[in-house]
């Protein structure tokens, strides 16, 4: 079975108004081509569920795609805050937006839970901080066999995760090589899998630390060369780290924010243009 | 000898508290700065290990995100997520963890969460990422973080990570295998918990600064040892090292993402 559908196709019919969406990716081979798609789409009151809320999610919040945000650690990293999730949950611009927190171990519990069918993990961590206070997820429970009081966070079960990766063949095989973060549970706790790539390969050669999603996990898979900018790819282009630094200054008032917004991802047709809309085309030749 | 910053002498003084071997959990920003520092200097042999998955990372340029490609590059293994925290935090292979924080208190409890009312925050942070298990479960933890009176103060607005919670053995009720905090280095000074009440007492003040100067940039009254010692100012060998990496950093940031093929 061919897998490879165009990006706005998979988006339109698996991203649907109000459900769960996780597009994980930690620090390296961030789906934001994927997250471009949805804003255009105009996709709304989505429950946004990432470890590291980055800057495609500071867009989808600040264009009033979320009513709900599941993460642990939100900010621009190595430059400061993200601007638009700082609105939203400061002043409730555009809209406002719930919260869940939790940390990183307790995030990437969940969805190994949520890979695993279970109801729940288990982890030694939170007592004595506030988190439990905050967040209802977070819950005492005791080992039945020690006696040990441990926590109980429930299972994440997106009901579409996207990630985005380096190859995948045509039946849906996707391989992912370098940090590899929480892609694979992310991917295996959910519902649907949308899959974009830096390109579609008739075979994979082998990688340092490379892992392979199988295609039964895999719903769609969309040819996004660029798709992770300004994030990376691992052997194919670096971080742009000075479009992190730029960020910081585009997305602080809200006005420039929507002025760029409409400019770069609204009325341009795909990643492609939009990488060409702010004139930087060129980083991606592979 | 040359001048050297504060910042400088904070970056040093954090560095030389990492021995060699030890297997370092590292927190970007300046915990990133001071265990490659210490790596390149008197600790080659140090493991450093990031959360995004990378294991004994040897980083030529400072990563500007936990995840940067750089750390995969030349790391003895990369595994997932889970992994990091399950089987090499949680399971106690980490002997220091490296942490910053916005907000410190008396007894070494970090908050990287909240300023104001969590509800109606008046500066929402980052949160806690990788942070509450690595004051939980790594053996001992060293916090580094500029000396300021916002930073220092009598009462966290949100406790997101664990340090000795109400001082003396109170953190030992809690059930986690690490030490807590065994050092707070600032760009002043150096503090470390007392053996019984766990306070955090200044026990080294960088050349140049007095007391005085600590004591106008903490929230609380500070305890002082009574063997208060002042740091060795910078070698030259730390001094230039440091100088290198934070140059590399620079030209690579620079050009990272820019160059075409």
């Amino acid at each position: 079975m061919d897998k490879v559908v165009d990006l706005r196709e998979a988006v339109g019919e698996l991203v649907r108004d109000g459900i769960s969406v996780a597009l994980e990716g930690f620090t390296h081979l961030i789906p934001s081509a994927a997250a471009h798609e949805i804003i255009r789409q105009g996709k709304r009151h989505l429950t946004l569920i990432r470890m590291t809320p980055d800057l495609i999610y500071d867009q989808m919040i600040g264009m009033g795609c979320a009513d709900k945000l599941i993460f642990s650690w939100g900010g621009n990293p190595g430059v400061g805050s993200l601007h638009r999730f700082r609105d939203a949950i400061e002043n409730g611009w555009p809209r406002p937006l719930e919260i869940e927190e939790h940390s990183h171990a307790g995030m990437a519990n969940r969805y190994v839970a949520g890979a695993s069918n279970l109801p729940f993990a288990v982890l030694r961590g939170y007592v004595g901080t506030d988190l439990p206070e905050v967040t209802e997820t977070i819950a005492p429970v005791r080992c039945p066999f020690t006696g040990e009081q441990l926590m109980a966070v429930p299972a994440l079960n997106p009901d579409v995760t996207i990630i985005h990766a380096q190859q995948a063949d045509r039946k849906g095989n996707v391989a992912i090589w370098g940090i590899t973060g929480i892609q694979k549970e992310a991917a295996l706790a959910a519902e649907r899998v949308i899959v974009t790539v830096e390109e579609v390969v008739e075979k994979f050669e082998p990688k340092p630390f490379q892992i392979v999603l199988p295609s039964v996990a895999v719903d769609a898979v969309c040819a996004v060369p660029g798709g992770a900018y300004p994030s990376y790819a691992h052997g194919y282009y670096p971080r742009d780290n000075t479009f992190y630094e730029e960020w910081d200054g585009i997305s602080r008032e809200r006005e420039k924010f929507l002025q760029w917004m409409e400019r770069h991802v609204l009325e341009v047709e795909d990643y492609a243009s939009h990488l060409k809309s702010i004139r930087k085309e060129e980083v991606i030749k592979a | 000898m040359s001048a050297y910053t504060a910042d400088e002498m904070m970056s040093i003084a954090a560095a030389r508290e990492l021995k060699d071997g030890v297997v370092c959990f590292v927190g970007i920003g300046l915990p990133s700065e001071a265990a490659n520092l210490a790596r390149k200097t008197h600790a080659p042999g140090a493991i450093l290990v990031y959360e995004s998955g990378a294991i004994g990372a040897r980083p030529e340029v400072l990563p500007l995100s936990i995840g940067d490609g750089e750390l995969a590059e030349y790391a003895d293994s990369v595994v997932s997520v889970p992994e990091i925290f399950n089987y090499w935090l949680q399971a106690g292979r980490i002997d220091v963890g490296f942490l910053g924080a916005a907000q410190i208190d008396r007894y070494g409890n970090l908050n990287t969460t909240v300023i104001g009312d969590y509800r109606t925050p008046k500066v929402r942070l980052p949160g806690a990422g990788g942070a509450p298990e690595i004051a939980a479960s790594a053996k001992e933890v060293i916090v580094m973080l500029r000396h300021k009176r916002r930073a220092f103060v009598e009462r966290l607005d949100f406790i997101t990570s664990v340090g000795h919670l109400e001082g003396g053995e109170s953190r030992k009720g809690l059930g986690y295998p690490g030490a807590g905090p065994v050092a707070v280095i600032t760009d002043l000074g150096v503090l470390r918990p007392d053996p019984e009440s766990r306070e955090l007492t200044l026990t080294a003040l960088h050349p140049g600064v007095s007391v005085d100067d600590v004591q106008r940039e903490t929230g609380w009254k500070l305890r002082v040892s009574e063997d208060l010692e002042t740091t060795e100012p910078p070698a030259r060998e730390e001094l230039e090292v440091l100088r290198e990496l934070k140059a590399r950093t620079e030209a690579s940031r620079k050009g990272a993402g820019r160059i075409t093929g």
